[in-house]
């Protein structure tokens, strides 16, 4: 399965807004229309083109939130301060809109699921996105996610990981800015002992994606493979940085 | 910020490289020139400047420098003593 | 014809067209751009050569440096990835007074840097009070990021040739493509006549 090339020359596509639905106060799930589209793998993401009406084009690279789904490809945006596209993505772009896609792709940072054991998904931020496609067709794969976020408000897709707790993913969050009154969870950064609590056995063999700044993705591939996980069970995403 | 703060990751050039080389690429395994270690295009140190920067995770030497203009790519690969991919 | 994305704009801000070369656009922001790690060359192991086709090897250490001659630039800046910024503020050594009393037959340089950077210009665009080695920005020591501890300033060309961690240069009888001028980037580069790519 490892390097298995997908042949022919990718371009870009239209994409068409369906819909515009917002996560938290400064992330927006944005669903696209995509003629044409092959499908996708849960941890792939895709180029995003826009052109103004001057001709002037912007290009940033967003993961897919949610598994394939025929010609529907839903991509979740956190609006980045200052930023060229996320702004217009967030605040602006409403359905009807079109812009481009390219893509899928990523075949590094990908997990189907038929990839045999446990699964641990280390989330950043953002970098929660192309693991929430993991989870959301994970069936019936013993999963653990470990989810840094700075608030409570900051937290993506909230509400659908506390159902998919209830119905058996192993959720942990850690709130490292400030945590709700009463709150009895973790509230520090993601570290070698937060790991070691909350990730399966290395002798399991689990695979790990992590996702987020990269200082965050540094900081944990190296703590997972200080704990005795083998460096090539341990995918990584590096998004670029955004305000602390 | 520190400097590692500004890296990403291969995986950043998954569609430039997949619209160069028609293949999925960040699953392609380089050895690189310099120190001779491989491993996946995934997991190089990219770096976005007046091009991409690929650069080694173990030396920082240069894999790859790519340059886009419209349609036209420019990559320099010399930094890659090889790249292996499964044959389609 | 590419889909128009109704009403993106970008960051763009509007400015007058003589200070803005054409495609260019004007960012409140100073973007930072890196093509590697960024160095952390302690100031006790900096020093500043020139190098080449000379007469003799010419060297500065730090406190060399910084007893020059130092110039205020104010001047706008084009970076190819389409970004001016306009009016920024430096301090330095103009490169005049560097090459003053080098005794060359080149007609060309190539500034080196730590990390390995390399760029290539005509000697004739390092001088004449067109270009400098500069220490501060903004009135402040240059941050590492932006190419601190000094940085090679060339405002008239596009932002590439003005090489970050810059250590020296060495003057050469023909044109070097340097890091990006061998990999399609301009080997002159100039932003008012869009000299962005071989072949421009």
């Amino acid at each position: 399965m490892a390097g298995a090339a997908v042949l022919g020359r990718l371009g870009w596509r239209t994409a068409t807004i369906a819909d515009v639905k917002p996560e938290t106060p400064r992330v927006k799930t944005i669903v696209f229309d995509v003629a044409g589209w092959p499908g996708h793998r849960a941890g792939q993401h895709v180029d995003v083109r826009l052109t103004a009406d001057d001709g002037y084009q912007a290009e940033r690279s967003y993961s897919i939130a949610a598994p394939a789904d025929g010609e529907r490809v839903e991509l979740t945006v956190e609006n980045v301060d200052d930023g060229e596209v996320s702004p217009y993505l967030t605040e602006e772009a409403r359905a009807g809109d079109e812009l481009e896609i390219r893509g899928p792709v990523g075949g590094y940072f990908v997990w189907d699921a038929d990839h045999p054991g446990r699964v641990l998904l280390v989330g950043g931020g953002s970098g929660i996105v192309p693991l929430m496609a993991m989870i959301r067709q994970r069936g019936q794969v013993p999963t653990t996610l470990l989810y840094s976020a700075r608030t409570l408000e900051d937290v993506i897709y909230r509400e659908e990981l506390e159902h998919l707790q209830r119905d058996g993913l192993d959720v942990v969050l850690t709130l490292t800015r400030s945590q709700p009154e009463g709150w009895t969870g973790h509230s520090r950064r993601v570290d070698t002992d937060l790991l070691a609590e909350v990730a399966p056995p290395p002798d399991g063999r689990p695979v790990a994606f992590v996702c987020g700044p990269t200082p965050f993705v540094e900081a944990v591939a190296l703590a997972l493979v200080e704990l005795g996980h083998d460096p090539g069970l341990v995918k990584t995403e590096r998004f670029g940085p955004t305000g602390t | 910020m520190k400097a590692a703060d500004l890296a990403l990751d291969g995986n950043a050039a998954a569609g430039i490289l997949h619209a160069v080389y028609g293949a999925e690429m960040t699953v392609a395994v380089g050895t690189c020139d310099a120190c001779a270690s491989a491993g996946p295009v995934g997991r190089v140190r990219l770096y976005r400047s007046a091009g991409l920067v690929l650069r080694c995770p173990h030396c920082d030497a240069v894999l790859m420098k790519i340059v886009t203009a419209g349609e036209r790519v420019w990559i320099d690969s010399r930094g890659l003593r090889t790249l292996e991919l499964a044959a389609g | 014809m590419p889909p128009i994305s109704r009403g993106f704009r970008g960051k763009r801000r509007d400015a007058p067209a003589d200070r803005v070369p054409p495609g260019q656009y004007v960012t409140p922001d100073f973007p930072v751009l890196s093509a590697g790690p960024t160095p952390r060359r302690p100031l006790d192991e900096w020093d500043f050569t020139i190098v080449g086709e000379v007469d003799e090897l010419h060297r500065w250490t730090w406190e060399a440096f910084q007893a020059l001659p130092r110039e205020t630039v104010t001047a706008d800046i084009h970076c190819v990835t389409r970004w001016s910024k306009l009016d920024t503020s430096w301090e330095g050594v103009s490169v005049d007074t560097l090459l003053d009393g080098v005794e060359t037959e080149a007609e060309y340089a190539t500034a080196f840097c730590d990390g390995g950077y390399t760029t290539n210009l005509p000697l004739e665009d390092l001088t004449g009070g067109k270009a400098w080695v500069a220490y501060t920005y903004d009135g402040e020591p240059l941050d590492p990021e932006h190419g601190g501890p000094a940085r090679l300033l060339v405002p008239h060309l596009y932002f590439w040739k003005s090489a970050k961690w810059v250590r020296g240069l060495s003057l050469t009888a023909t044109d070097e493509p340097g890091f990006w001028e061998s990999n399609g980037y301009h080997l002159y580069g100039d932003p008012w006549r869009e000299q962005r790519y071989w072949g421009d």
